[in-house]
């Protein structure tokens, strides 16, 4: 403790000393520093010397080398705008040329859906017409050979009819009457029933 | 060699140290004496040492920065091309387009005014001679007015050199009644002949107020932690005050860079557009 006092005081003394003659380094040569004017010209020639330096320095290696370099940053970064411009324009090109080319496939695909509908369609009426030439050439020779199988069974029924009147008339009166009689008394019996059916 | 006797060395060494009065610290001291005849002395001081460092220094950091020029840059080289852009940007609204041919010489002012200012800030190494002790180059008028009468200096003889008589135009505003014109005339006069005494003035006073007050706090410190008891702990006020000064001294670093370069720029503006 008596320690630390004893240097405590030896320094506070030489502070002390050193804060009263404050002015003390720069005394011999008049106050502060600063204003001692034998050292100007070495400072003023150092100070020449050292910046006209920096500034040769500056201005001949490092300003343009970091210039060109901000320089060369500076046309990449347009370059690549342009690019990237360009390179959108070229895709917004191709979508267009692709929504054409959907397009024209749409319209190829529904011309060909309607040609193929329309010759379907022709088809289809050719063949219903065919059909139904068909169906009446069989509808009228059914109705021919009905007509035919009618009269022949009017036929047969005529001739079966003669036959028993023939039959008969000979079982009654033991007489075979003419074709001709049987036939005009058959005609005349039918036209009767005729007339009693109207 | 008890643990107390070692102390209380060192505590006198510590003592001995903070003990040169504030301004020690701006002495220019001689390492390599260069004398002319008729009293010219250029002697390499350490003055010209602190100039060469701060060269040196930005020499290494932009050797370093630009040793490959990438499209995507790295960290040195994106921080010189953040200064680059930053002093551009500066001319360029300050002088105009055609402030261009000025970009070099306010880039190199700005770079060595502020690696002055900042590296002198850098603590020095206890007991070395003082001609090793860290030093401020821009903390002595003499270099500031010199950079000063360099910036004001070529705004007098590019503006000469470009128009000529007309220069003078910059003395006469336009739009003044003629009858005020011998009044305005002499203040525009005194006001562009204070320019480098207010260009100098301002950055040296700003570096020798912030080292002084540093160093007046450090002589707090000492005092109070020898003082022993209560003193010694207040001694810690003191100390938070040198950290506070010191970052903000930092900033006052760049601060006043930027502002010796931004008036440069806005007196060269005067070159290229005399008549306002």
């Amino acid at each position: 403790m008596r320690a630390y006092l004893t240097a405590g005081a030896s320094a506070l003394a030489l502070i002390g000393m050193a804060i009263a003659a404050e002015p003390v380094p720069g005394e011999e040569a008049g106050g502060l520093p600063q204003l001692d004017p034998s050292t100007y010209a070495s400072q003023i020639f150092w100070l020449l010397l050292t910046f006209g330096a920096l500034y040769f320095v500056m201005s001949r290696i490092f300003l343009p080398r970091l210039g060109g370099v901000i320089e060369e940053r500076r046309n990449r970064i347009a370059d690549d705008y342009d690019q990237a411009a360009d390179f959108k324009r070229q895709a917004e090109e191709a979508e267009a040329g692709y929504e054409k080319a959907l397009a024209d496939a749409r319209a190829r695909a529904a011309s060909i859906a309607a040609e193929t509908k329309a010759s379907i369609d022709a088809e289809i009426a050719e063949m219903e017409e065919e059909s139904e030439t068909r169906l009446e050439g069989e509808i009228a020779a059914a109705e021919a050979r009905i007509a035919e199988t009618a009269e022949k069974a009017r036929d047969a029924v005529a001739e079966a009819a003669r036959e028993t009147t023939q039959a008969i008339v000979e079982a009654l009166i033991d007489e075979t009457p003419s074709q001709e009689t049987v036939n005009e008394a058959l005609s005349n019996v039918r036209s009767e029933a005729r007339a009693r059916a109207a | 060699m008890n643990p107390a006797f070692d102390l209380t060395s060192w505590l006198f060494s510590l003592a001995r140290g903070v003990a040169a009065g504030p301004m020690e610290q701006f002495e220019i001291v001689p390492i390599v004496p260069l004398s002319f005849g008729d009293g010219l002395d250029l002697s390499f001081t350490n003055a010209s040492l602190w100039m060469l460092i701060s060269l040196g220094t930005a020499l290494l950091f932009f050797t370093w920065a630009t040793r490959r020029s990438e499209l995507v840059p790295g960290g040195a080289q994106g921080s010189a091309e953040v200064i680059y852009e930053f002093i551009a940007k500066m001319v360029r609204d300050t002088i105009g387009e055609d402030g261009r041919r000025f970009f070099p010489y306010i880039f190199t002012l700005f770079v060595f005014v502020f690696l002055a200012n900042l590296l002198g800030l850098l603590p020095s190494t206890p007991g070395t001679p003082a001609a090793l002790h860290t030093f401020t180059p821009t903390s002595h008028i003499i270099v500031t007015f010199t950079l000063a009468v360099l910036s004001v200096g070529i705004v007098v003889l590019y503006g000469l050199f470009k128009h000529g008589f007309a220069f003078l135009r910059l003395f006469v505003p336009s739009g003044v009644p003629v009858w005020l014109l011998p009044l305005i005339t002499p203040i525009e006069i005194i006001s562009f002949l204070s320019r480098p005494v207010s260009l100098s003035v301002r950055l040296f006073a700003n570096m020798l107020a912030g080292h002084v007050v540093i160093k007046v706090f450090a002589g707090f410190v000492a005092v109070l932690i020898v003082s022993g008891g209560v003193l010694s702990a207040i001694s810690i006020l003191p100390l938070i005050g040198i950290v506070g000064v010191f970052i903000l001294e930092f900033l006052v670093a760049f601060l006043q860079a930027f502002v010796f370069a931004i008036l440069s720029c806005i007196y060269l503006q005067d070159a290229l557009h005399p008549a306002h």
